[in-house]
């Protein structure tokens, strides 16, 4: 135990000395997750609006129906609508972004609609808004489908004996709609911006912090000092346990660090820190495990290195430490759900919305079970890198 | 066995596949006596140090370290060894000093550390860098920290391969007076080289090692007349010594002697017991000396006598 703490000792000194191992713990992911919070962070904060503009050189009941459309929107904050009549004026105001769609109702619309004649409502949409656009362009379609409805239920009417149009369309349009869509949140991730990506850098940097330690054996090869270690009198696995702890150890404490500033200077929200604790310890065991194995398959640290970055990079994103993967559909959900990142961050998003570290268990037993089988593969073959040549 | 022997070992054998890397080798190292393993390279010199510092399993043989039989798991043995090894083995992001005391601590060092780590500094002359990283250090001090690191936990043995390999002369000549300072305080000290003239500086007892079987063992001298060397004494004189010859080559440990000109050539047994004779010969004669050469065969004749190649080849 002596000679195993010595040697842990030994590289978390060489490794706090090591800048660009500080760097990569600490101050890359905390800066990222800074960056994100701000850049992204004000979108979750503030509601969704909209601007739109209405050219109405038809005047008629069904523009007007339009308009009174758009006003229950306006009402909930969604858009932000305003009226003219001078199409041009409208098309101007998309144009310098003032609006993200334009509807140009043309002169002679609603009695085109109720004579049954060709009628057009066209929309114009600013391209740098892609989403007031697409809402915009949803509203449109919405009132079409909505008229074209109306229509037919009107000439339904009428074929069957009806004998007044007007009274028919009134009729057709005040019925209720019979299903409305609610809004509503699943169960599971409570993340806000800033403790999504709180979470998901720390997660991603995990992975790379950890490497160190085990790079480390294949460092003393390649720097001559694994003779010296090897024939000094103690078991050659103190050598292997000394580099794991250290690894371990340097892995928790930037997790530590990060969990902490996140929560003091971005406001993240971990909760539970008992449950915060065992995933992070899980999550290192896992990415020891991962690190373990590159290095048993590789000859370099540079290699390994290499090709951990390369992996950690793609379950990093399949597991959702960048964006949410919860919509992924297909092969890319199974592929996802092996990943411990998503484990992880699933288990943070059930912390961080007040769950407790009863409903974390399935999350840190799959994260535990990626370690203990990755761990066991790369230990079986790491043991082989502490010996002579 | 050696009565006092510090290393003992036997029929160390080492095989690669097809290749034998060491076979049957053996020999003893008494405290006290510094042993020189001298060979080209590829001759085994390491191989056989790397199974008797137990770091390497031996397919056959014994080694014993100080009444312990080393293997590759034996703690007791391997804490009576101290190893520098070829390649330089210091952490280069840490100081000289922490280097010292990281392998102080995984020695499980009994004393006074601290103190242990300032007198070695002072041994190999870095007290003065002490608390630099090591990667600041010259390519001779690191060499000389690398030989502090084997020698921290005061062992019984001491391992040296190649200490020398790359190093500038003025280190080198340190690193020298350093192992020829540590036979003198009763260090065992087995020492690897396939330089002639440290051998023959520092060891005792040299095993000369080719195709990884020693092929000889003993002093210099003894290998040397093992193998049918003179040594040879170039006297100057300031006459005709010609009626010198019969009386000098009646001396004790000469050979022959013959005269040309005002030179004469004498060939020994041993050169140093017949010099003496030799002056108060040409003294007793009347003859002035006017200067003195001695050359004796080395252990780079040796070797080429044993094997038929140069050592360096």
């Amino acid at each position: 135990m002596r000679a195993t703490l010595t040697i842990a000792n030994k590289d978390l000194k060489q490794r706090l000395r090591d800048r660009s191992a500080i760097i990569l713990a600490l101050l890359v992911p905390l800066g990222m997750a800074f960056i994100m919070d701000l850049t992204l962070g004000p979108l979750a904060d503030e509601s969704f609006n909209t601007a739109v503009v209405i050219a109405d050189a038809d005047g008629g009941p069904v523009a007007a129906r339009f308009s009174a459309l758009l006003d229950g929107f306006g009402e909930e904050g969604v858009v932000t609508v305003t009226v003219t009549h001078d199409e041009a004026a409208a098309r101007a105001m998309v144009a310098s972004h003032e609006a993200s769609t334009a509807y140009l109702i043309p002169e002679g619309f609603s009695a085109a609609t109720a004579s049954n004649g060709s009628a057009s409502l066209m929309v114009v949409t600013d391209p740098d808004q892609p989403i007031g656009s697409l809402v915009g362009e949803a509203f449109a379609d919405g009132f079409v489908a909505e008229l074209n409805a109306v229509r037919l239920s009107v000439g339904t009417a009428m074929a069957l004996g009806a004998s007044n149009p007007a009274i028919l369309a009134d009729a057709a349009v005040s019925e209720p709609t019979p299903v409305r869509l609610a809004e509503g949140q699943t169960e599971g991730r409570g993340f806000d911006f800033a403790t999504f990506y709180a979470t998901g850098i720390t997660v991603f940097f995990l992975f790379f912090t950890v490497q160190f330690g085990v790079l480390g054996i294949i460092e003393e090869r390649e720097d001559g000092t694994m003779p010296r270690l090897l024939a000094a009198p103690i078991p050659a696995r103190s050598i292997l346990v000394g580099k794991l702890l250290a690894s371990f150890a340097m892995g928790v404490a930037s997790a530590v660090v990060l969990w902490l500033s996140t929560t003091f200077l971005m406001g993240a929200e971990w909760g539970s820190s008992l449950g915060v604790i065992l995933l992070i310890a899980t999550g290192v065991a896992a990415a020891m495990g991962l690190t373990a194995t590159v290095a048993a398959f590789t000859k370099t640290a540079e290699q390994a290195g290499s090709i951990t970055a390369f992996i950690v990079v793609i379950l990093g994103i399949l597991g959702g430490t960048f964006f949410p993967v919860t919509r992924v559909t297909g092969a890319l959900t199974l592929l996802s759900r092996v990943t411990p990142h998503f484990w992880l961050m699933e288990g943070f998003g059930r912390l961080s919305a007040g769950e407790s570290i009863v409903d974390i268990l399935p999350a840190v037993a799959a994260v535990m079970a990626f370690g203990v089988v990755f761990g066991t593969i790369g230990l079986f073959r790491v043991r082989n890198l502490v010996r002579y040549r | 066995m050696v009565r006092d022997a510090v290393l003992e070992c036997a029929g160390l054998r080492k095989t690669y596949g097809d290749l034998v890397a060491v076979d049957d080798v053996g020999f003893t190292i008494a405290a006290g006596e510094t042993y020189g393993l001298l060979g080209p390279n590829g001759a085994g010199k390491t191989t056989t140090i790397s199974m008797i510092a137990g770091l390497l399993d031996k397919d056959g043989g014994i080694a014993v370290v100080s009444g312990n039989e080393i293997t590759t798991r034996s703690t007791d043995a391997k804490a009576a060894i101290g190893l520098v090894p070829q390649d330089l083995a210091i952490y280069p992001d840490l100081t000289g000093r922490e280097n010292l005391r990281f392998f102080g601590k995984l020695y499980a060092f009994d004393g006074d550390l601290n103190q242990r780590v300032d007198e070695v500094l002072d041994v190999i002359e870095l007290a003065d860098r002490a608390d630099d990283q090591t990667k600041e250090y010259s390519g001779g001090m690191k060499r000389r920290l690398n030989i502090g690191i084997g020698l921290l936990h005061k062992p019984e043995l001491l391992i040296l391969d190649e200490p020398t390999v790359g190093v500038d002369p003025q280190s080198r000549n340190a690193i020298l007076e350093n192992v020829e300072r540590l036979g003198r305080h009763g260090m065992a000290v087995l020492y690897t080289t396939h330089y002639m003239e440290e051998a023959e500086r520092l060891c005792d007892r040299v095993g000369i090692i080719d195709g990884g079987a020693i092929i000889a063992e003993g002093t210099r001298r003894e290998l040397v007349s093992r193998v049918g060397g003179r040594d040879r004494l170039h006297i100057e004189t300031k006459g005709d010594p010609s009626a010198l010859i019969p009386r000098v080559t009646e001396l004790p440990d000469v050979e022959s002697c013959t005269a040309t000109g005002s030179s004469i050539e004498v060939v020994a047994f041993d050169a140093s017991r017949a010099l003496p004779d030799v002056i108060f010969a040409v003294r007793d004669a009347g003859l002035g000396v006017q200067s003195v050469d001695v050359s004796e065969p080395d252990l780079e004749s040796v070797f080429l006598h044993l094997t038929g190649k140069a050592l360096r080849e």
